[in-house]
């Protein structure tokens, strides 16, 4: 398990490394440099220069790099000079929010996509399969904000069930305190990620069902319900975790798209502004700090998954 | 993950003679030896939900690049005399805000969105395949080290960077490619680099090694046509995505730049009148990026099975 355990810490570093790498010459790939992002196209070159040196990009790219990582290991993302604001401080507002509704959501669709998945398998090729596998495929065919704006046509504008906007309140409790708000964005969350869980689920269990330890049980004399909550069902979820360590990245992006359909403050809104405005250091603070959470959960998902299985520990 | 049960295959291209299997169809005398493309292609025929999904890309593939020829609309000058018309039998499908006819509007943004997501996925899987394969084959450290590259883009949520990107970068249907698929190559990378680690010990690898090819060789025309189903299955996966991302971006105001469009920024462009109930606006736009990206689906779906019991059945 040691081993195993800082064999996973070691590539957890160097892909870390290589993320900032990467993100940091993203800003590079500008024509004329992330100053002409910035200043914009109708800058002087003489204004380009100044502003340069004042803030030290005239500098070669490792000793930017350098300067740049070492600032944000002491969690200084810079300063944002649109919104005038340190830039941790915007993204700290908004963080909490967007993992609220991330959770919320991702949890529903969990709690949905599992158990019909199951099902699925049980029953396979029944009407029931058939149904939900097309509703899933209706599910990842469709993009994230049609299915958010055609709820809000249709619950908010036509039938005035549930409001169109996501709850404003800025602290998480005053989120949470206006439930109905939530009802909406977290149902376009919980449609896109029933489609996915239900897939992987059913495949997942399909796997397992014919399994050689699945006899075992059965010939053991265990119930049908133990053979597929006691064994199947443990076996199947162990996959799901490393999975939904996978997924973090999706869940995240797909927060930009539910954000922005309803106006809801968090990180995806945060980084949409960044974009229209052109605000290159704001997007890639964003973008850093969630790739960080995304290996972070990678991480976790794999600890917990030798946790689990103890076959993961020894190979 | 139980491993797919195949036997040991052959060279590409061999024709093993086949012990005699269950016909596909009942009833049909089957023929001794056949390719292994018409198996293949009998699995896929099989199910019907593929063939509706290749029946509908066939048709939108007509719709957007014959469609125009057929049904003439002007498309480049501004007509306000249109602004936001009702449907009728001189615009089936109505007019949007600059007088444009909605479903020769259809035609040329599906044009952008098909031509955006076929190249895409194209490009991400060539890369992507080509990758992966160099990775799994040569091994070690290099694997490792390529291997760790996948395992952080893949870490980065792709649209924020496909978004940074089409900000930096100004889009066009070129640029647009090349920043999908900039982002979308790690995926079929590490499927096909999984395939190559299992192909790469093979006898007619190795063989190569003997007789004095190239490690380029062995990686091109043998690893790599032996992951082609991986790899195909993977493509149109891709495709849809890709449609799925270039919609996104259009609805986020980072589609392809006016005068020209695609069905997301004609979604996202209708969503502005949503209040004067102009269905026609939002409905045919959003339901033909869903049913592309589902036919395609479909067809993956389809495509894995067949090639999966094509190995099955060797």
């Amino acid at each position: 398990m040691t081993g195993y355990l800082i064999r996973r810490l070691l590539q957890t570093i160097v892909v870390t490394l290589i993320v900032t790498i990467i993100t940091f010459l993203l800003l590079h790939l500008v024509p004329g440099g992330e100053v002409r992002a910035i200043l914009g196209i109708r800058a002087t070159p003489l204004e380009v220069r100044t502003y340069s040196k004042e803030w030290g990009f005239d500098q070669p790219l490792y000793v930017q790099y350098g300067k740049w990582l070492w600032q944000l290991m002491h969690g200084n993302f810079g300063f944002d000079l649109k919104q005038n604001a340190p830039v941790s401080t915007l993204i700290w507002a908004a963080l909490p929010r967007t993992i609220v509704l991330a959770f919320i959501g991702t949890g529903v669709g969990l709690l949905i996509g599992i158990p019909l998945g199951i099902l699925q398998a049980v029953r396979r090729y029944s009407v029931l399969d058939h149904v939900v596998t097309g509703i899933g495929f209706l599910g990842y065919g469709s993009p994230t904000f049609f299915v958010g704006l055609l709820l809000v046509q249709w619950f908010a504008v036509n039938l005035h069930i549930f409001p169109a906007f996501a709850p404003s309140a800025t602290s998480i409790g005053g989120i949470l305190a206006d439930p109905v708000a939530l009802v909406l964005p977290v149902a376009t969350y919980a449609f896109v990620a029933f489609a996915l869980w239900s897939r992987y689920m059913r495949s997942s269990v399909m796997d397992n069902i014919v399994q050689d330890y699945v006899r075992t049980a059965r010939s053991k004399g265990a119930s049908e319900r133990r053979v597929l909550w006691g064994h199947i069902f443990r076996n199947s979820l162990i996959s799901i975790v490393t999975l939904l360590g996978l997924q973090l990245p999706v869940i995240i992006g797909g927060a930009i798209f539910i954000e922005v359909v309803f106006n809801y403050p968090g990180m995806g809104f945060l980084f949409y502004q960044a974009a229209l405005n052109t605000d290159v250091q704001l997007m890639l603070a964003i973008t850093v700090l969630t790739t960080l959470i995304t290996i972070l959960g990678n991480l976790l998902a794999d600890i917990g998954y030798a946790m689990l299985d103890p076959r993961v520990r020894y190979t | 993950m139980a491993m797919m049960p195949h036997a040991d295959p052959a060279g590409p291209g061999t024709l093993i003679p086949e012990a005699p299997s269950v016909p596909a169809t009942p009833g049909q005398v089957q023929a001794k030896s056949r390719s292994l493309f018409r198996r293949g292609w009998e699995v896929f025929a099989e199910n019907k939900l593929a063939l509706a999904g290749l029946g509908f890309v066939i048709f939108i593939l007509l719709f957007c690049f014959a469609g125009p020829h057929i049904y003439v609309t002007p498309q480049v000058t501004v007509q306000t005399q249109n602004y936001l018309c009702h449907p009728s039998s001189a615009h089936l499908l109505g007019c949007d805000d600059l007088g444009y006819d909605v479903v020769g509007r259809l035609m040329v943004g599906g044009q952008n969105s098909l031509k955006v997501g076929l190249a895409a996925a194209f490009v991400a899987c060539l890369f992507g395949s080509i990758y992966g394969a160099v990775s799994g084959f040569i091994g070690g450290i290099v694997d490792a080290f390529m291997m760790r590259i996948v395992d952080a883009v893949l870490s980065i949520p792709f649209i924020m960077v496909v978004i940074i990107l089409a900000v930096l970068i100004h889009p066009s249907a070129g640029t647009l490619i090349l920043v999908i698929a900039a982002t979308y190559w790690p995926g079929p990378a590490r499927l096909v680099r999984g395939e190559t680690l299992s192909l790469r010990t093979r006898e007619y690898v190795s063989a190569v090694k003997v007789a004095g090819g190239r490690n380029s060789r062995a990686v091109l025309r043998h690893v790599m046509p032996n992951a082609i189903g991986t790899i195909i299955v993977q493509a149109t996966f891709a495709v849809a995505d890709s449609i799925l991302i270039l919609a996104g971006l259009g609805f986020l105001g980072f589609g392809v730049p006016p005068p020209a469009t695609d069905w997301g920024s004609m979604l996202s462009n209708g969503l502005q009148y949503v209040n004067l109930n102009t269905w026609w606006l939002i409905y045919p736009a959003g339901l033909l990026i869903i049913a592309t990206a589902v036919s395609f689906n479909f067809i993956g779906d389809a495509l894995r099975d067949a090639f999966e019991t094509r190995l099955q059945r060797r």
